[in-house]
């Protein structure tokens, strides 16, 4: 079929607007094959594409990026940038430059956007507390102190999460508390508190329908679990003493609970303190049992689809990933990138995955079929690496 | 087999001199404990020190604790904290002179 002249001239009009607009001669393109990638030591964003699998051009002077997290706008144009140093960074990854800047905070730890896109939220360790950002403006819309106790102490605030209802959800390390805010009038949150969930919870999730929030704790063995879809009943804890009787092994690092490693009716979360990987049944949340790995796993991640769990670990036993299939729960492939792997994504359907290897300055891409490495790309003391599909998911 | 070098690279006199706890560890060893400072410990403590999970280790931070109990806090960890003990892969002398770098600043 040859084009109508009315959509060549069409063509023309908009290649015309680009030309103006863009200033350069690059071709529209879409932002779902795009991601971040952070060089935690230069407090630098690499930015990705994942269908040539190619860096494309960086973004310097975001602070410090140590343990830094990203968010996306919903249309997948805007990346939300939380340093350790407090510093929200607003990223056009179209416009190939940095937004907007502010450093709202003294010491933070990574953030959610709300449902509907339109609120930034910031977990801080210092002041510790939430703040709340609009998502275009990064003006500060709500600040929500994490005071607790009756002496007027506030707690750092880790596991910040988007949850359906345009609520945030996070947790007090310090107190052991989950609190729930309700953003529907954005500049007075809605705080409901639930007190005495367990010692020192380190991080949270939220499963990908939103419904249910899990702290882990580090204080004690168990993890406390909150239906959002029935805050009445209150916060329950499964998995009580499962390491009971067993002497814990020091932890290097702490683990990360982000997403929700499951596979049909099972849940895989790392142990803390133990070499272990447990799998717990969604349906009454009983442990079904333990999957020994290599070191303390820190990130614990199913493959889109759930077919397959892919583990990393704690320092010194950082040079490994291990990749368990789900079925059978065993481990099928045990992967030594180098030292200090700090980092697993996947791509959106999972035939890939990415890895940060933190002392080799070099991120590695896997394919998940094969389990063979298909690509590696020179980053400077790569950490979290973070794709655009988060932008389209409850929790991430 | 680090003591080993450690002693051969001439700081066996200056042990001797000035005690334990002010010898060095061979320049390259050095690197590697800073780079471990702020990338391992970093992870709770900050890259820059200055906080996270754990508590800073910015010189502020820890000018008011003897070098003694930091170096044991380092070697044997705080039980019921997440502080892990790192006499595994770091000796007394390597973790009074990272004592001693904090107490500097870096």
């Amino acid at each position: 079929m040859r084009p109508s002249v009315t959509f060549a001239a069409a063509s023309l009009g908009i290649l015309a607007t680009v030309l103006v607009l863009g200033g350069c001669q690059t071709a529209p393109r879409g932002t779902g094959d795009l991601g971040v990638v952070i060089e935690r030591a230069a407090g630098r964003v690499q930015v990705v594409e994942t269908t040539g699998r190619t860096a494309l051009y960086t973004i310097p002077e975001l602070g410090d990026l140590s343990h830094a997290s990203t968010v996306f706008s919903r249309d997948g144009r805007y990346a939300y940038v939380f340093g350790r140093d407090g510093g929200l960074s607003k990223l056009d990854l179209l416009g190939r430059k940095l937004v907007k800047r502010v450093v709202q905070a003294g010491n933070s730890v990574g953030g959610a956007i709300s449902q509907d896109g339109s609120l930034v939220a910031v977990s801080n360790y210092e002041p510790g507390g939430v703040r709340v950002f609009d998502a275009k403006s990064l003006d500060l819309v709500a600040d929500i102190p994490a005071v607790y106790g009756d002496k007027g102490a506030t707690s750092k605030v880790v596991g910040l999460v988007d949850a359906p209802g345009q609520r945030f959800v996070f947790t007090l390390y310090d107190a052991g508390e989950i609190w729930v805010a309700d953003m529907a009038d954005p500049r007075r949150p809605a705080l409901r508190k639930f007190k005495d969930i367990g010692r020192l919870p380190y991080d949270g999730l939220i499963t990908p329908d939103g419904r249910y929030y899990l702290a882990g704790l580090f204080g004690e063995d168990g993890i406390a679990l909150l239906d959002l879809w029935n805050l009445d009943a209150g916060v329950r804890r499964i998995l009580d003493g499962y390491g009971r009787g067993e002497k814990p092994l020091p932890v290097y690092k702490m683990p990360h609970l982000e997403g929700w490693a499951s596979a049909g009716d099972l849940l895989f979360l790392p142990a803390v303190g133990r070499y272990e990987v447990l799998v717990v049944e969604r349906d009454g949340w009983r442990e079904r049992g333990r999957i020994p790995v290599h070191g303390q796993p820190i990130f614990v991640v199913a493959r889109p689809d759930g077919r397959q769990v892919w583990v990393n670990f704690a320092h010194p036993r950082n040079d490994m990933v291990q990749v368990i299939d789900v079925p059978s729960q065993q481990i099928v492939k045990t992967l030594r990138p180098g030292k200090a792997v700090l980092h697993m994504e996947f791509t959106p359907r999972g035939e890939q995955v990415w890895i940060s290897v933190r002392d080799e300055d070099r991120v590695e891409v896997y394919d998940t079929e094969s389990l063979e490495r298909v690509a590696d790309l020179p980053v400077d003391k790569p950490s979290g690496i973070f794709l655009t599909a988060r932008a389209n998911r409850i929790g991430l | 087999m680090l003591k080993a070098r450690y002693l051969c690279c001439g700081t066996a006199a200056a042990v001797l001199a000035t005690g334990v706890a002010l010898a060095a560890p061979p320049k390259e060893r050095q690197d590697e404990l800073i780079y471990q400072l702020r990338q391992d410990c970093g992870s709770c403590h900050g890259m820059t020190l200055k906080g996270g999970l754990g508590p800073p280790l910015v010189p502020a931070a820890v000018a008011g604790k003897s070098d003694e109990t930091l170096v044991e806090v380092i070697l044997h960890g705080l039980p019921g904290t997440p502080m892990g003990p790192w006499a595994f892969e770091i000796s007394r002398e390597e973790a009074a002179w990272l004592v001693r770098r904090m107490k500097e600043g870096l």
